[in-house]
């Protein structure tokens, strides 16, 4: 295994380097959604997955971003993508703002708090907040991105702006895992009273890996105000945070690789069984359901077995 | 200051709706530890079911309106009391011993299906209940304004949750509901059939919840698939509020939600009526985590 490992790796790049050469406009676009959920879920596995964080409303910076993107590209004529430092910044500095009061809450708490977060920021959105965010109609006119004197429109030409996002965003992250910072969060994952115990300063790790993940869903949500052109709040309620928290949980919380392709199969699988649409979502449940009876340590655990990373929180106390 | 009673009595009502829910959450919570996200889809069972029955058996017609209504909550009561059995029984009996975060999910997924079951059944659309068989009647109390459902509404929920504490605290079931909620492993030791104890938590609490389904469908006469969600979060919101896991905190917090949020919307802005409630949770759970009447919960992380 040790020795297919890179070679798999390689050969599922290369793959998906070549894929919109021979598949068609709208598969291309599938896939392009794939990796928005996949960008946004890396974002939420480093709070949830690594740091063992509770956080449903993970729409709620997505939002944020999305919609910093688009008033200062709407209105101040900024390039759409270099609102993408800007808007990382903006969601990130919210969560910092949202979660130091509660970032100690209990696990299930802490959902809560998160969900009604994530709430409050889509009324704020659909009452006009500060006269800018349009309503319920949103922003339209966002202006096409470009990168390298390309105007970047068709399907094709996302397909390389987004999975580039996410090759990088992957080779961050590993990096990440494997640092200091991201060996704190496992363990305060695991043991939060062990990892206090061991001078690991909690409070500050906690709300370090909630602010990078929010920037992260930030930048996804330049990202989509680019490709869609238009945003309204309905692109940023509550589900969106539950299928988010779903492709985390479902791939394995905590490894990069089962995130991902929890999010191929999340958004892709119901893209081949469109005939159902009505029904996908009792699917979804259902399935839910079932893999937390069956497998909840998710498709790919993280850590090799050396961690179950479900005892997210340990026991039921 | 007519106004302001106006809006008080409207508090109420909702509020009495929100504490029967708040109290399906509070009672599982007490004794599983586990916020039961489906709750809030067995209150919206309750609400089609009831609309149902009402039709097809056209109770009210044959038996007339009081003996027709209270026919029909026994109903209502019944199936989605079963219903929360099956649910208890298929989506977190399993997960008993394992980590909170799995029957967190579980949890999330039975609300997601019991939802979209819904709605390929009855459709997408709003589902209206008949509006001939409901009482028009509105009484004139003080110059006070009060429709007759309303009056009713805040009755039943107050009667209901005053006989569910009255079980809990005086009946030998309820001291065994008690005794779980402190110490599962302690109350078996004690020769309590735990098991029999959380079954039973899954028939009263959706029992209750499906009533109040019941209630905004008499009430408000539209019903959707998705509202079991809102009105779910805000029931969970008023159990936080009156302390977790405690029983009169639930109706208190129930009450007290409703009228925060019916004034709310009179005085402040009605656009952001839904916001005020998680305002509340969220100011809640950072100045006072264990609610007003609460006491227990000791963060064992």
């Amino acid at each position: 295994m040790k020795h297919g490992k890179p070679f798999a790796i390689v050969l599922v790049a290369a793959l998906l380097a070549a894929a919109p050469l021979f598949l068609n406009a709208y598969q291309v676009d599938v896939l392009n959604s794939i990796g928005l959920y996949g960008l946004l879920a890396l974002g939420l596995n480093l709070i949830l997955g690594e740091a063992g964080l509770f956080n449903m409303g993970h729409a709620a910076f997505y939002a944020v971003g999305a919609y910093t993107a688009a008033i200062l590209n709407t209105r101040y004529q900024i390039p759409i993508l270099w609102t993408l430092p800007l808007s990382g910044l903006a969601a990130g500095l919210f969560a910092l703002v949202v979660a130091r009061p509660v970032v100690h809450l209990r696990g299930d708490y802490l959902l809560i708090v998160t969900i009604g977060v994530g709430e409050i920021v889509r009324i704020a959105l659909v009452n006009d907040l500060f006269g800018m965010t349009g309503g319920a109609n949103g922003i339209f006119g966002i202006s096409r991105p470009h990168l390298f004197g390309v105007v970047i429109r068709r399907p094709q030409e996302f397909f390389y702006l987004i999975w580039g996002c996410v090759a990088l965003t992957i080779f961050l992250f590993l990096r990440l895992k494997q640092s200091r910072f991201g060996r704190a969060l496992n363990y305060l994952r695991e043991d939060e009273v062990a990892a206090e115990g061991s001078g690991i300063n909690t409070a500050y790790y906690k709300l370090a890996a909630f602010g990078l993940g929010a920037a992260w869903a930030g930048m996804a949500g330049t990202l989509f105000a680019a490709k869609m052109t238009i945003i309204s709040p309905e692109s940023f309620n509550f589900w969106e945070s539950v299928v988010l928290f779903m492709i985390v949980i479902l791939g394995g919380a905590g490894n990069i690789a089962g995130v991902l392709l929890a999010a191929f199969l999340v958004i892709g699988l119901p893209e081949l069984f469109r005939e159902f649409a009505s029904a996908r979502m009792l699917v979804f449940g259902l399935v839910m359901v079932v893999m937390m009876v069956f497998r909840p340590q998710g498709l790919l655990p993280a850590g090799g077995g050396r961690f179950s990373p479900v005892t997210l929180t340990r026991g039921r106390g | 200051m007519e106004e302001f009673f106006q809006q008080l009595t409207n508090g109420l009502a909702v509020g009495g709706i929100y504490a029967l829910i708040a109290l399906g959450y509070t009672m599982v919570y007490g004794v599983l530890k586990l916020i039961n996200f489906a709750h809030g889809d067995l209150f919206t069972y309750g609400a089609y079911l009831g609309l149902t029955l009402l039709t097809s058996l056209a109770l009210t017609d044959r038996l007339g309106f009081a003996l027709g209504v209270l026919v029909l909550v026994l109903m209502v009561m019944g199936l989605v009391a079963v219903l929360g059995a099956i649910l208890e029984r298929a989506a977190y009996r399993p997960l008993r011993e394992s980590p909170r975060l799995s029957a967190v999910v579980s949890a999330l997924g039975a609300s997601i299906f019991l939802q979209n079951a819904l709605m390929l059944i009855y459709g997408a659309r709003f589902q209206v209940y008949p509006d001939n068989i409901l009482p028009t009647a509105t009484l004139n109390v003080f110059g006070l304004y009060l429709p007759l459902m309303r009056v009713l509404i805040v009755l039943a929920s107050v009667l209901m949750m005053a006989a569910l504490y009255l079980f809990i605290q005086k009946t030998r079931i309820g001291a065994a509901i008690r005794a779980a909620a402190i110490d599962q492993g302690a109350a078996r030791l004690m020769g309590i059939d735990v098991n029999r104890v959380i079954l039973l938590v899954f028939l009263m609490g959706p029992a209750l919840g499906g009533t109040a389904g019941l209630m905004v469908g008499l009430y408000y006469g539209q019903i959707n698939f998705t509202m079991g969600w809102v009105y779910g979060m805000k029931a969970f919101t008023a159990a936080i509020l009156g302390g977790i896991g405690n029983i009169p905190g639930a109706m208190v917090g129930g009450l007290l939600l409703g009228v925060i949020e019916a004034l709310g919307a009179a005085y402040i802005s009605i656009a952001w009526k839904d916001a005020i409630a998680f305002l509340v949770l969220i100011l809640i759970l950072i100045v006072r985590p264990t609610g007003l009447l609460g006491e227990r919960v000791a963060d064992k992380i």
